[in-house]
């Protein structure tokens, strides 16, 4: 989604002080110290795998939203809000609040009461090994690749913000990540998103605090923003009528259907780096909260990404251009939006702390893939289908050693992306049309009995290849474009939304065809599993305040006032 | 899983703290040695006042959630 791809290096764009780099070094100090100290909590497959399931729903919570809060997404998203105005909130609010409610309402219980380990744990429970194989080693692949892209991204970034060199930023960071995770399993790597959660608040939020305080306001901010692009750039809904009334190209529908109810549904519901982190909540309540709690600071993440972005817009001196244009140029692109409001405003110590969260970000992020890799590579394939009978001690072992070999796969991945750029943007692209379809397989899976193990399969195993089959048509014949985004006018992000639209629909047509003519499972077989044959346990007698329900109400209220207010 | 391990905020607040500290005097510092090239709105003094605001928030947490403490 994001392409740091310049090969030739302008200037770096901030000098670090000797305050700055002590903050910096603190931080690497801190993460490595956690995960010494928390060697020694993680001496069962439980507690390495699945943090001992005992998080609470705060921790659970701010980890959930940790592991989607990379540094990627804040300088990715600044910049698409440079380019697309306030459009990008989008990607904040409907893109993910919905689901996130969703998955603590609906289907978080399922996860929960079956006990998994792991998404595609759940979908051997419901329909049997081949669909559990072909999640998991999609899933194995494509995360360790995602590491590796990533890595490559912070190295990148590093080395234009700070003008490290590549090697560096790559093999300490990965080194790090390597000792952390090793040592402490996932506590460790929750114990340091939760960090990056905090370090990225305080080392961004001075931004729009003296951004909007330069602007005069964010009445005079929308004022200048009108002057220097439109005022499209400063309106949520009002220009998705159509596709060409508004900065990015796409209509309300793609939105809504597209973005809202497929593929931030697929991600936040399905993605097991992310709904690891709930799965290690201390009981059903904690579990339902945390995605709540997530919610809750997911609304409020645009103060940080999205406003820096149009503060750029509306106060930079200079015009930012595309990437492609500023490796050519030598000028700045739109994802050096973040940090170049970073050095506007912050002086020695504040600039160090806005940089450590930034690499926060790609070393929880990174932490993030790799743990979640070791889980499903432990788990779901390694103990399935290679060595079923081994005792709980050697799958810890072999744990701690998959999550150094991840790393080093990822390390090797960096390389390999770093000598082919184009590879950067596929793999990203891939990875995102992955989870709709699955979405669409655990979405039926939960809802509906009469799915049958092979509709599973089947629906996931289209679905997924329908995906990668309209990407390389467009990707072949560009004409393509206007029969997968209903439209020639659609930019990048409208086609991403459509396309996993298509491929959702693909895998729940397929999954109910083939699940009408092949053999269901009996009841007795799905309960824990599926809706109407699966008793709920209540989350108590708690206050009302205490009740997920009830906090649910709060920010699905808050997101709907959100949205009417910039309208 | 046995003992009692060290609460997460601990960390955190240890963070804030050490933060605070360097940022707030990285600031006072600034306050007398005004820089040659000073970042927007300088005047303001960011960095004392944040950095107080983070070393504030940074003790009171590892003051609660101090190693030891019930």
């Amino acid at each position: 989604m994001m392409p740091f791809l310049a090969m030739e290096i302008p200037t770096r764009l901030v000098h670090l002080s000797g305050v700055d780099v002590a903050i910096i070094a603190f931080y690497f100090a801190l993460v490595l110290a956690i995960g010494f100290y928390l060697r020694g909590r993680a001496n069962t497959g439980e507690d390495f795998f699945m943090a001992g399931r005992e998080m609470t729903a705060w921790v659970a919570g701010l980890s959930f939203l940790s592991a989607n809060l990379g540094a990627l997404e804040l300088m990715g998203w600044a910049g698409s809000a440079y380019q697309y105005g306030i459009l990008a909130t989008h990607w904040y609010w409907i893109g993910a609040i919905p689901a996130m409610l969703f998955l603590a309402l609906v289907m978080m219980p399922f996860y929960y009461i079956s006990k998994t380990h792991s998404v595609p744990g759940y979908l051997k429970l419901r329909f049997g090994e081949p669909a559990r194989a072909l999640s998991a080693i999609s899933f194995a692949f494509m995360t360790v690749l995602m590491s590796g892209v990533n890595m490559f991204a912070m190295a990148k970034v590093m080395q234009i913000v700070l003008g490290w060199d590549l090697n560096f930023s790559i093999w300490i960071s990965s080194l790090t990540v390597a000792i952390y995770v090793a040592l402490g399993g996932l506590r460790s790597a929750i114990f340091n998103e939760v960090l990056q959660f905090f370090l990225i608040w305080a080392g961004a939020l001075l931004i729009p605090i003296l951004g909007l305080k330069e602007a005069h306001g964010w009445g005079h901010l929308k004022v200048l923003i009108t002057q220097r692009a439109s005022a499209q750039y400063v309106h949520l809904w009002s220009g998705l009528g159509h596709f060409s009334t508004n900065p990015m190209g796409i209509h309300w529908t793609g939105i809504v259907f597209g973005l809202g109810a497929v593929i931030s549904m697929g991600y936040w519901t399905t993605d097991f780096l992310v709904v690891q982190r709930i799965l290690a909540a201390k009981d059903l309540r904690s579990a339902e909260l945390a995605p709540i709690i997530g919610a809750g600071f997911k609304m409020m993440v645009p103060l940080i990404v999205i406003l820096p972005g149009l503060l750029g817009l509306a106060l930079l001196p200079m015009k930012l251009v595309p990437e492609s244009v500023a490796a050519v140029t030598g000028g700045h692109s739109y994802n050096d939006v973040l940090p170049l409001m970073l050095a506007r405003y912050c002086g020695p110590g504040l600039l160090g702390l806005g940089i450590t969260a930034l690499i926060a970000g790609f070393m929880s992020g990174m932490a993030g893939n790799v743990s979640a890799f070791t889980t499903v590579w432990t788990y779901d394939i390694y103990r399935p289908l290679i060595n079923p009978k081994a005792t709980d001690h050697h799958y810890v072992s072999m744990g701690r050693w998959t999550t150094i070999i991840g790393v080093l796969i990822s390390v090797g991945t960096a390389y390999l992306v770093m000598h082919s750029a184009s590879i950067m943007d596929y793999v990203q692209e891939l990875f995102s049309f992955f989870i709709a379809p699955l979405f669409g397989t655990v979405l039926l899976g939960m809802l509906w009995k009469r799915a049958s193990g092979w509709g599973g399969f089947w629906g996931l195993l289209c679905g997924t290849v329908s995906s990668i089959s309209m990407w390389a048509w467009v990707k072949a014949d560009p004409y393509a474009l206007r029969y997968v985004a209903l439209s020639a006018d659609a930019k990048a992000l409208a086609q991403d939304m459509y396309q996993a639209l298509w491929s959702f629909i693909i895998c729940v047509i397929v999954t109910v065809v083939v699940s009408l003519l092949t053999q269901r499972k009996t009841d007795a077989e799905l309960t824990g599993l599926v809706y109407g044959l699966t008793p709920i346990p209540s989350v108590g007698d708690v206050p009302l305040y205490e009740k997920p329900l009830f906090w649910a109400a709060i920010v699905i209220i808050v997101f709907f006032i959100l949205n009417i207010i910039f309208w | 899983m046995s003992g009692r391990v060290i609460s997460i905020w601990f960390f955190i607040g240890l963070s804030l703290l050490v933060n605070g500290i360097l940022i707030c005097g990285a600031g006072i510092w600034e306050v007398f040695n005004t820089p040659a090239n000073p970042v927007v709105l300088f005047n303001l003094h960011a960095s004392v006042w944040w950095g107080a605001i983070l070393l504030i928030c940074g003790l009171a947490y590892c003051v609660k959630f101090a190693p030891g403490r019930a």
